[in-house]
């Protein structure tokens, strides 16, 4: 640890505290939004304040952090985060899915498969998923509390009706434990099903809504739809440009200004990992 | 007949100002009850006590439910209530805008209430919306238009379809003509007079316009600062008022 003036984790133990708590009554109530008393972090909102209160809450020295943003190690918010936490904590890193203990991501579930032994923990912007239909909050929490989750399927009408299929791609509504509908942040919906049944534990942090929540191990999640428009995922025609792998989610990448593009995963460490095995 | 709704002594305070007091009176099924009376006299209050919006001061309204129950409405849950109101219930307000999602279609808003109670197959809902859309005279190729594209006539029938699709057995409007021209009004009475009719709906309209009372309803009550001052017959309380202010009420309508 090379910055000795701050506490393990940058936050101090009282904060640790009480984000632990939310945490614990998330996980307790799979998919219920845990409101708690956010804290301003050194990096503006919008950049995973959320996220990153939620993992210095449960971080512990032996663990070993992964950072990704839209898959990648190695864009800007990834880079930051996990060098804040290097300064401020001191644990080890890496860039391999099935060595981290803990993975924070923006926008993704990494393409490995998790494991019992892991912790994912998503940046979360609007966690409110009714938010865009119905504004007021007081409005918004007695829906959830009375299981009144018909305007989500509005939604999703108003798709098919405007453009012949459910246009929704990312920030998929689904439905836990039979239960509670909620935001899964804005990854791509071609990683809803990876939600569903999971063995990592995977936990929410909203910092500017200021809120918690989680889906436990090995629970049911089940994203909306209709019986005759079922939840698809996107899918390529081709394989990744790089590593030639298929079926893993691509990023369009436009190399020109005359058309040129190429598809390429979007998970970099799976990338890396493919390119090995293929050369 | 089977009484619907009965409304015993209810009132409404604001502090130590009156909303309406003492008001009873039943409604049976299948009939309109038009509430008639000048710009604060209370009838709109009495309509928001009456559908569960505004708690009342006193008294008690009770309901007859589906399952034969007669349920006092102030001892219902609030899921229960909300569930009574997007099923059974209709609400027809005055400003569309109030009662319609103006964010997305006429399709979606009319497939709201199907969706509210379970409905999942987009192919059955989108059908139910068409058929409703076109019993209020709303043209197909409109259905994926938003309600801001739509005029105000148009609205007040979208209100009224998305309102009707679920088959309530009991209809609140509150001055569902106002702010529409003549002609506009004409077509929507002639409208609400055939589907209450033929789809045997019990309604309460709150109206201060007396053409809409007479075209509409069966009875009427005349209230006057928040008191009923006279109730019967629609045409027997128009054509013989006995209370002075029905009587004024009435020889203020203009003739042409």
């Amino acid at each position: 640890m090379n910055a000795p003036n701050y506490n393990f984790a940058y936050l101090n133990e009282q904060t640790k505290r009480m984000i632990r708590r939310a945490i614990l009554k998330a996980v307790a109530i799979p998919g219920y939004q845990v409101p708690f008393a956010s804290r301003e972090m050194p990096m503006p909102y919008g950049w995973g304040t959320g996220g990153v209160q939620v993992t210095a809450a449960i971080l512990t020295p032996d663990d070993t952090l992964k950072v990704i943003d839209q898959g990648a190690d190695d864009t800007t918010n990834a880079v930051s985060i996990r060098k804040f936490f290097v300064k401020t904590s001191g644990v080890a890193t890496t860039e391999k899915t099935e060595d981290a203990t803990i993975i924070q991501t923006r926008h993704r579930i990494p393409e490995t498969p998790l494991t019992e032994n892991q912790i994912l923990v998503f940046q979360v912007p609007i966690p409110e998923p009714l938010r865009f239909l119905e504004p007021r909050e007081t409005e918004t929490r007695k829906m959830h509390a009375l299981e009144e989750y018909g305007v989500m399927h509005v939604k999703l009408y108003e798709d098919i009706a405007q453009y012949g299929q459910i246009a929704t791609t990312y920030a998929y509504p689904a439905k836990v434990a039979d239960r509670y509908v909620f935001d899964p942040s804005p990854i791509p919906k071609f990683d809803n099903p990876k939600l569903n049944d999971c063995p990592a534990l995977q936990l929410f942090g909203a910092g500017r809504e200021k809120r918690i929540y989680a889906v436990p191990p090995f629970t049911k999640v089940k994203s909306l739809d209709f019986e005759d428009h079922p939840f698809e995922v996107q899918t390529w025609d081709l394989p990744c440009s790089i590593c030639g792998a298929h079926g893993s989610f691509l990023d369009e990448i436009v190399t020109d200004d005359k058309g040129g593009r190429m598809f390429v995963c979007s998970d970099t460490d799976f990338c890396a990992k493919h390119q090995d095995a293929n050369s | 007949m089977n009484t619907l709704l009965s409304a015993r002594d209810v009132g409404k305070t604001y502090g130590r100002r009156v909303g309406c007091e003492n008001v009873s009176f039943d409604l049976h099924a299948g009939e309109v009850l038009a509430i008639v009376g000048e710009s604060g006299s209370g009838k709109t209050t009495l309509l928001k006590c009456l559908s569960g919006n505004l708690q009342a001061s006193s008294g008690e309204v009770t309901y007859a439910m589906r399952d034969g129950r007669n349920v006092n409405l102030a001892s219902l849950s609030e899921a229960e209530r909300r569930l009574l109101m997007r099923t059974d219930w209709g609400f027809v307000h005055q400003d569309a805008r109030e009662g319609l999602r103006m964010g997305v279609s006429a399709g979606a808003n009319v497939g709201e209430r199907l969706m509210a109670v379970g409905a999942r197959h987009y192919g059955r809902i989108r059908d139910q919306s068409e058929d409703w859309l076109s019993r209020v005279e709303i043209s197909k190729d409109r259905m994926d238009e938003s309600p801001w594209a739509y005029s105000g006539g148009m609205r007040q029938r979208l209100q009224i379809a998305r309102n009707l699709v679920t088959s309530p057995r009991l209809i609140f409007m509150d001055e569902p003509t106002g702010g529409l021209d003549v002609s506009v009004q004409a077509r929507l009475l002639d409208l609400i007079r055939g589907l209450v009719r033929k789809f045997n709906l019990a309604a309460i309209v709150v109206t201060h316009d007396l053409a809409v009372a007479r075209l509409l309803s069966s009875r009427m009550m005349v209230m006057q600062q928040g008191r009923v001052i006279e109730t019967g017959l629609t045409d027997q309380v128009l054509e013989d008022p006995q209370a002075p202010y029905t009587q004024l009420l009435v020889s203020s309508v203009l003739q042409v």
